[in-house]
């Protein structure tokens, strides 16, 4: 069992956990995530790390309360504990892997979608733990939809916000404001890393393309193990199929099959929608529901 | 006595029943069918049975103990070599190992050793008979990576030679194969898997899951900083392969190992349980073994009309011969000389079809069947709405490319002594899956067992 250690609502549906998992901590880097089951019945639930502690033995994560199992986990308090937590799993983030020197070189704007701010974090937080600045851009639909912009504050250089309402920071989209900065306040950026909703990657990655900054993105497809057993994750990547939990996560975010993946995603969209309603709505649906055997 | 040249019976669901459930199909021996079964061994003085099995089972003395009713001492006999008799009576390829050594066999029935071995296994766990012999302990750490066939095999070995054994395992449950892959119509979890890994555990050994060595911890840690002395990897095959065809990434085309996943070890056909999976209507399962027969009855038992389609003939299907009979009396159908060349999709990205062509067989290959070879013009579409990729696996590269030292040849198994399971690198043995690539639970075993022999001399030198 692997126990909750702090919990902390970020929006009325978004929610941090520090869960205590120390072989996990001590090998976790950016860019990695994990796979958590809360009970014996539950499903395997893959979520990128958005911080951790080798010392204190622990890992954070951040999710939105969307389907029957985020709802579930966030029932879950500070003492609580839940069944499995494995990782860490995919490569850690190109980053890491590069010398002091490259990195230098590198002018990086990460940006991030809704929940996306939270697994960049922890590549912020490493890049400046190195010397190395970074600018970060959340986009929002809201300003209620931001999270994370006080402690980004403290590892970026410079946090940029763009709500689509234009209740916080810029009004208007992420890609927007991106073109702003670059054409029109003198930003300029040679390396991008983009997270956040599938749509969000695939039009973020169409602007850096425009701009010429390299671009990387963060997949986070159906999986079921996360070790490269399942082939659930597999993205067409420049052509070719990748298995997101072993090849990935993070791709070059200009070769990504976008409409293939949001495709992929969707694939048990009717299994869990009902999944959730049985969770809301108690076991009404129990004798095969309409009838209909689950299409589609 | 007279010879008698005609086996028991053994009971089983009937098909038509069994194919709407995921309750187990063999109902396996009474004592008294047991009895009237065991009666048929000629207790041979140069057993030919033992030379077939990889764990070396002393079958005559086993099954003496059944004739004279002593199923308590029918255990114990086979708990001397192995530690999953329960698993092995259900799931080994008897027909090509001990039963396909039989004497009897040249005239008649095969004494059913398979049944026999399933039938003491599951007495003694309904009896609640204690196994468990332990040794003096040796103060010695050994790790043991997977807790699949081999791996547990191993650990129980050691544990019984007096090792402090840990077993690290990558998924949330013990297992491995036996608890995502194999279908609980075929062995079930509860009453048996996790019952002998229970008794794994008896003897001592330590099971810790959510651990993947490669990922979470390397080798060179366990060695250096958890003091570990030797370590056993049986890590599996466990990466799938597709075919590469155009569509195969549309949504309703998994792999096995997903599909078996989901339902198996996530018990995606229990209504208790979170995990989804998609049924279809009609489902092509492509491939011809055993693990081609376990997802085609899974969707069957689903609800679908299940369909296998196999490039070569039905006579070089690779499954056990009782899985495809078994499959066939539940109504699976058959599309053998079939090859699928493109999964179709409609608008939304879903399959809905796949066209395949025919083949036919041409001379042998090297693998000593004759080779399927594609009949010119001969494209048809075939309705599916889900096809279900069932064509090997290979083993996964997480741990040999996180450790140094450690050999593997061109398919990424790791080269490891045939005898006793010793990699290129010092105090790491390696068996199962992981060295031979795909193949069959007692192989597994047989690995597990000698590496463990291996470790024990490595370790008492």
């Amino acid at each position: 069992m692997y126990k909750i250690i702090k919990k902390q609502m970020l929006t009325p549906t978004i929610y941090e956990m520090e869960i205590e998992a120390p072989r996990v901590a001590r090998s976790a880097l950016p860019g990695q995530f994990i796979i958590l089951r809360i009970d014996e019945k539950g499903e395997r639930i893959p979520l990128t790390i958005s911080d951790y502690d080798a010392e204190k033995g622990t890992v954070s994560i951040v999710t939105q309360a969307v389907g029957k199992s985020t709802m579930q986990l966030m029932t879950y308090n500070e003492g609580d504990s839940i069944a499995d937590f494995v990782g860490p799993l995919g490569c850690p983030s190109d980053l890491c892997s590069e010398s002091l020197d490259e990195l230098k070189k590198k002018k990086i704007i990460f940006v991030a979608g809704g929940v996306g701010a939270a697994p960049i974090y922890p590549q912020v937080k490493w890049l400046k733990s190195k010397g190395i600045k970074s600018d970060v851009l959340i986009g929002a639909r809201n300003k209620d939809l931001l999270i994370l912009v006080d402690e980004m504050k403290e590892v970026a250089e410079n946090v940029y916000i763009a709500t689509d309402d234009g209740t916080a920071g810029f009004a208007g989209r992420a890609t927007d404001l991106l073109e702003d900065l670059v054409n029109n306040q003198g930003k300029e950026y040679n390396h991008a890393v983009v997270i956040g909703p599938m749509i969000m990657m695939k039009f973020t990655s169409m602007t850096t393309k425009k701009l010429g900054i390299h671009t990387i993105v963060s997949l986070n497809p159906i999986m079921v193990d996360g070790t490269g057993m399942c082939g659930a994750c597999r993205v067409v990547v420049d052509g070719e199929v990748k298995f997101a939990c072993v090849d990935g996560p993070e791709f070059d975010g200009h070769k990504v099959d976008y409409d293939g993946a949001m495709r992929r995603q969707t694939m048990y969209k009717t299994e869990e929608g009902r999944a959730k309603l049985r969770y809301e709505e108690g076991a009404t649906h129990k004798n095969g529901g309409c009838g209909c055997g689950g299409e589609k | 006595m007279a010879v008698n040249y005609t086996k028991v019976p053994v009971r089983e669901q009937d098909p038509k029943v069994r194919a709407t459930n995921f309750d187990e199909v063999c109902l396996g021996y009474n004592a008294e069918e047991a009895v009237a079964e065991a009666q048929r061994c000629l207790s041979c003085k140069n057993p030919m049975c033992v030379k077939g099995c990889p764990v070396n089972i002393n079958i005559p003395a086993f099954i003496g103990r059944i004739k004279e009713e002593d199923f308590e001492g029918a255990a114990k006999e086979i708990a001397k070599y192995s530690a999953l008799p329960a698993v092995c009576g259900r799931v080994c390829p008897q027909e090509t190992q001990c039963e396909g050594r039989c004497v009897l066999g040249n005239k008649g029935d095969a004494v059913s050793i398979g049944k026999l071995e399933r039938f003491t296994a599951d007495w003694s766990r309904e009896h609640n008979i204690d196994l468990v012999e332990k040794a003096e302990p040796k103060n010695k750490k050994v790790a043991v990576i997977g807790a699949g066939p081999a791996g547990l095999t191993c650990a129980g070995d050691l544990a019984k030679k007096g090792y402090d054994v840990t077993i690290f395992e990558a998924l949330h449950k013990a297992g491995g194969v036996l608890s995502y892959g194999i279908p609980e119509f075929r062995l079930p979890k509860n009453e048996v898997v996790m019952h002998e890994v229970e008794n794994i555990k008896k003897l001592g050994v330590k099971i810790e899951t959510n651990v993947i060595i490669g990922k979470t911890v390397s080798i060179d840690e366990l060695m250096e900083k958890e003091h570990f002395d030797a370590v056993f990897i049986g890590s599996g095959a466990g990466l799938p392969k597709f075919m590469n065809i155009p569509g195969e990434t549309a949504m309703g085309v998994v792999s096995a190992n997903e599909y078996l996943t989901r339902v198996n070890l996530m018990r995606a056909f229990d209504d208790e349980y979170d995990t989804p999976v998609r049924t279809g209507k009609k489902v092509a399962v492509i491939g011809g073994g055993n693990v081609a027969m376990d997802a085609v009855r899974t969707a069957l038992r689903l609800g679908a009309e299940a369909h296998i389609v196999y490039r070569r003939s039905e006579a070089e299907l690779p499954a056990r011969i009782e899985e495809i009979h078994h499959a066939k009396e539940e109504g699976v159908i058959f599309n053998t000389l079939t090859n699928p060349v493109e999964i179709l999709t409609d608008e939304e990205g879903w399959v809905s079809g796949m066209k395949c062509i025919k083949m036919e067989l041409g001379e042998p290959d090297e693998s000593g069947r004759r080779r399927p070879v594609e009949i010119p013009g001969s494209e048809f579409v075939m309705e599916v709405d889900m096809v279900v990729m069932s064509l090997g696996t290979s083993p996964n590269p997480l741990i040999s490319s996180t450790t140094p030292g450690l050999d593997t040849n061109k398919w990424k198994c790791i080269v490891a002594e045939e005898d006793t399971g010793l990699t290129s690198k010092q105090g790491v043995y390696a068996g199962g899956d992981a060295v031979t690539g795909a193949a069959t639970v007692i192989l597994a075993m047989g690995a597990g067992k000698n590496a463990a022999e291996a470790i024990d001399k490595y370790l008492s030198e």
